[in-house]
This record gives structure tokens, sequence and C-alpha cells, in this order.
């Protein structure tokens, strides 16, 4: 499955890097280093990093078994930010 | 038809054709699907592979904690796109509304986006740029040679510009233990982007990691073996380094020279477009059907003076695809202004570096939080009396409150106190930003065009 993290609103909560350690890391105090390919059996983990991102800065994709694309995550529906 | 019909006809059958299927034309290609349009999509890209992310290339990838050939995008959507991979753009009829590809064929639109971004701008000199083992980064196949090249065990690497991806780069090798040289014609690394007294401290970052950085030094010829290796790199100072591997980091060029000759506004500063995204034609009149969007893209700014702005960012790309790909399926009354706070980050040397706004617009810089010596602060740039961008080591958090400075216009110096003001940090001093007439590693960051505030030109060489 694929990922990307929105890094300009990551603030180093380390939430995904204690959910999906195989993942993400932390490098440094505050800095994210992560696999933008994770491995299909890190899918709970990842989709739980996702949803307790404090900022929202995780986008999946393959994240459902049906193979549906997720939704748009809210607040990156907003344009102009 | 008048408008509202042709925006109908549009939206169901008509035919939208993205040139360039990096991030910005992804993420366009989403939000016109997600919007409603239903007739073709076409995307077309140079490089044969499916749309993927070119951060992680210099960071996460020469860590070893990503592979070089999958960094490929997540989809928000699915998109039903008729792709065409591995074939460059060569020309543009405005006059038929047609595209033409590198292998003969011509792609018909209704509307058009331009998201053609930047390529690295290669070592001038051809015959040593050819040598086995010189390299740039930018691309997923620059990515694998040199991942595949590091993974050698090089004697040393040498990296040309410390701009930001020299300075990932350096900090990547020093974390592998191998041993880099980087030689910066500018002071110290970052100045072009950030200003020398951030730079400086970048510079000690480089040192304390065991980078053996030369600054005010310009590299004037890389040297090959009998058998076309590079062996060394000869500097300015009269200096030779023996070295295996040599990564040119001197920054990026437009990729707008398929568009000469199309009458549109394109050149080495990019395309201009309106605040709506629309393309201007090289009379400076708008076009009406070709939207542009990413770092080819250069649009005015009203937080900026209404300057032009070129930014090679990666939530620029984002949020100026989308406003352009809603713009292209919109009347105009529900445009959108693209007014993004310009935004990057880097991670170098286990420092998170961040920032908003244009600091290279910055004339002075006050340290407004934590200390330059701890690598751990907040620095202000302010610009004719007010606060125009801030730059944060290790304290990301606090940024959003200083993106609300930028975007109000709040007044600098900042006379209000914050969280751990230290003493230096009472007074603005000036911010060092190279002169920009003179030839170093750019910010990422162009300004060009009139300033209607203060009628003057800012003037940026290209540097090629």
């Amino acid at each position: 499955m694929r990922l990307v993290v929105d890094l300009n609103k990551c603030q180093g909560y380390a939430q995904c890097a204690f959910l999906a350690p195989d993942v993400f890391a932390m490098h440094g105090e505050e800095s994210l280093v992560y696999n933008p390919l994770a491995e299909q059996e890190q899918r709970e983990r990842v989709a739980r990093a996702v949803a307790a991102c404090p900022v929202q800065a995780i986008t999946a994709d393959g994240l459902d078994d049906a193979g549906e694309p997720p939704a748009e995550p809210g607040q990156e529906a907003a344009h102009g930010r | 038809m008048d408008g509202d019909a042709f925006l109908e006809w549009l939206r169901r059958e008509g035919r939208i054709v993205i040139v360039g299927a990096s991030l910005a034309g992804l993420r366009a290609a989403e939000v016109l699907r997600a919007e409603g349009f239903s007739g073709s999509l076409t995307m077309i890209g140079d490089e044969p592979y499916e749309p993927y992310d070119r951060p992680p290339l210099s960071k996460a990838v020469l860590l070893g904690k990503a592979s070089p050939q999958h960094t490929e995008l997540p989809r928000r959507r699915e998109i039903d796109a008729k792709w065409r991979l591995g074939v460059a753009a060569t020309g543009l009829d405005l006059a038929a509304k047609r595209v033409r590809l590198a292998d003969g064929d011509e792609v018909e639109y209704d509307r058009l986006l331009i998201a053609t971004g930047v390529r690295a701008r290669p070592w001038p000199k051809e015959s040593e740029a050819q040598l086995d083992g010189v390299f740039v980064l930018r691309t997923r196949d620059d990515a694998a040679g040199l991942h595949r090249r590091l993974k050698a065990s090089p004697r040393r690497v040498f990296v040309i510009g410390a701009g930001f991806t020299g300075s990932e780069i350096a900090s990547a090798c020093r974390e592998q233990g191998v041993a880099v040289t980087v030689a910066e014609r500018a002071g110290a690394p970052l100045v072009g982007a950030l200003g020398g007294v951030v730079g400086a401290v970048a510079a000690e970052l480089h040192r304390e990691n065991g980078v053996d950085l030369r600054t005010g030094v310009m590299v004037t010829a890389l040297e090959g073996d009998s058998s076309g290796r590079v062996r060394a790199a000869h500097l300015s100072d009269g200096t030779v380094v023996e070295t295996d591997v040599v990564i040119v980091s001197l920054g990026a060029t437009r990729n707008t020279e398929w568009l000469a000759g199309s009458g549109l506004g394109a050149g080495p500063r990019g395309i201009a477009c309106d605040a709506g995204c629309r393309a201007f034609d090289f009379r400076g009149i708008v076009t009406d059907d070709i939207f542009v969007a990413g770092d080819v893209a250069r649009s005015p700014h009203p937080l900026f003076n209404y300057q032009f702005l070129s930014l090679e960012h990666w939530g620029n790309a984002v949020t100026q695809a989308e406003v352009a790909a809603h713009n292209m399926i919109s009347a105009s009354a529900e445009r959108q202004p693209h007014m993004w706070v310009p935004a990057f980050w880097s991670s170098q040397f286990g420092v998170n570096i961040k920032s908003v706004g244009v600091p290279s617009l910055g004339e002075q810089i006050m340290i407004t939080q934590g200390s330059l010596a701890e690598r751990r602060f907040i620095g202000v740039y302010g610009y004719q009396g007010r606060v125009i961008a801030a730059v944060s080591f290790d304290n990301t958090r606090w940024l959003e409150f200083y993106q609300r400075l930028i975007e109000s216009g709040a007044p600098f110096p900042v006379e209000f106190p914050t969280v751990d003001r230290r003493p230096e940090g009472r007074q603005p001093v000036p911010a060092d930003f190279p002169d920009p007439s003179l030839p170093s590693h750019g910010p990422t960051v162009t300004l060009s065009g009139y300033s209607p505030a203060d009628r003057r030109l800012v003037f940026t060489p290209g540097r090629h």
C-alpha cells in the first residue's frame, strides 16, 4: 500500500511511529522518516496511524479490503491552504 | 454556445489534457474527477513511471528506509485517465488546441493543464557531467543509480552545492559513515534560501557531523581516469579532492523549452499565470483554456505585493493543482485564487528545518524563540516593517502562529514577548542574504516581476 505524509502539516507528535513502527520512525527530535510503500501486513497498523495522527497528515490508499480508495481527508478538501 | 452551456458540455464530455504526471498533475486529476468532470482525461509524462513522490529520494531512500523504485504517490480516488507515460510533450499549438508528443502523436484538448515542473540543473561541462560516478538527484532513476553507488562503499562522496538537496545528501552519507566533502560558492549552506544568520548554524551542523565543508569556493573541473570514471574535483582555491562519487546539486531548471514559439508566456523563470492559475500568453493576455500548476508556474501572490512567485515546494504543487483543477471546470464567479502561504521542510543531520512565508525577501531576522547555539529556535524575517517569513529548527509546533502573523501583515520587529525569548533575540539583525546578482545556490523561491507597492523590479538572474 502506498502512503505519503504531508510534512508541512506534520508536527512530530510521533503517534504513527508508536502505532506502526515498521513504517514510520522519528529521526532526531521531530523529523519523520517513513516508507512510502508499506507491506500489506502493515495495513491494520497504518490504518490506525492514519486515524490517530493529530494533524491528519497521512494519506494512504489500499486501506479498505474492497480496494476502494479512501475518501479525501477532510482538511485537504479546503482550497487555498 | 453561451458560457453556461459550454461549461456544462465541458464538464460532461470535454477533453482535458494534463502535461506532467507527477505530484501536481495527479492531484489536479483527482480534483477534476472529485468535482464531477466526466469527460476524457489524458495524463502525459516524460518519465515512464506513474506519479511518485520526490522528497523521499534525498532522505528516506538514501538512508535505506525506502526503495528508490517505490515512492509512488497514493491515490485519493480513481481518476480514469488515459496515461501517456514515457513520452515527453514537445510542442503546443494554441490555435489548434493540440499538444505534440515526442513520438509524433498529437493530443487535442478543450482545457490544458501544464505541470511540467523542473529538472535538476546538470554540471555545465558536458564531458565532465558524463563521467561515470557523476550524478544529479531529481528523478527516481537518478536516485536508483546513486543509491546503488552509495551502497558500494565509496571512498569519498563530493557534493557540489549546499542547498537543501545537497545538504540532505551530505547528511545521509554521514549517517552511513561515508566520507563527504561539500563545496559551496556562498559563505555557508542554505544561504540562498535562509540567509547568512541561519546559514552559519547549518555550517556548524555540517562540520559537527563530520562533513568536510568548503565554502567560498567553486568547483573548476571534474577529473576522470582513463576508464572514464570520475576521480577528483578541482577547486578554485587550488585544492584537489579525490572522490569516486560526485553529486551535482545546483538547483533546478524549469521545463518550459517545449513551449518555445508556442506564444505562451513561458521562459526560464517559468510560465506566468494569474492568481487563478490561467496562463498568460507572451503578450500578457490571459488565456481561457490553459492553466498552470506546480514548480513550473509563476503567479502573483497578494501577500507579497502581488509579486510573481515561483515556488519549488511540495505543498505549493498540491494546492496550486487543486486550485487550477477547480478553476478549469468552474464558471468565473466560482473560481478561486491561489493564495497558499509558501511553506517547506527539510530534514538533515537529525534536525527538522521548516519554513513559512518567503524568507529570501527578508531584510532582517530576529530569533524570537530558542537559540541558534542550541539548534532549536524560531527565526522571524522582516521586510519593510512587517513579518514576511519564519523558519524553525526543531520547533515546528510554533510555525502556525507565525504563519498567521505573516497572513495578517503583523509588524516587524516583533514587539510582544514570546515563550523562551533569549537576550540574543531582542534585536533584529541583518538576515544576510547574498546579493542576488551574484551566482550562488539560489533559493527555491524565485521572485520576479513588477511590484506595485515599491515601484521597482526585483531581478533574479537565470542561473544557467
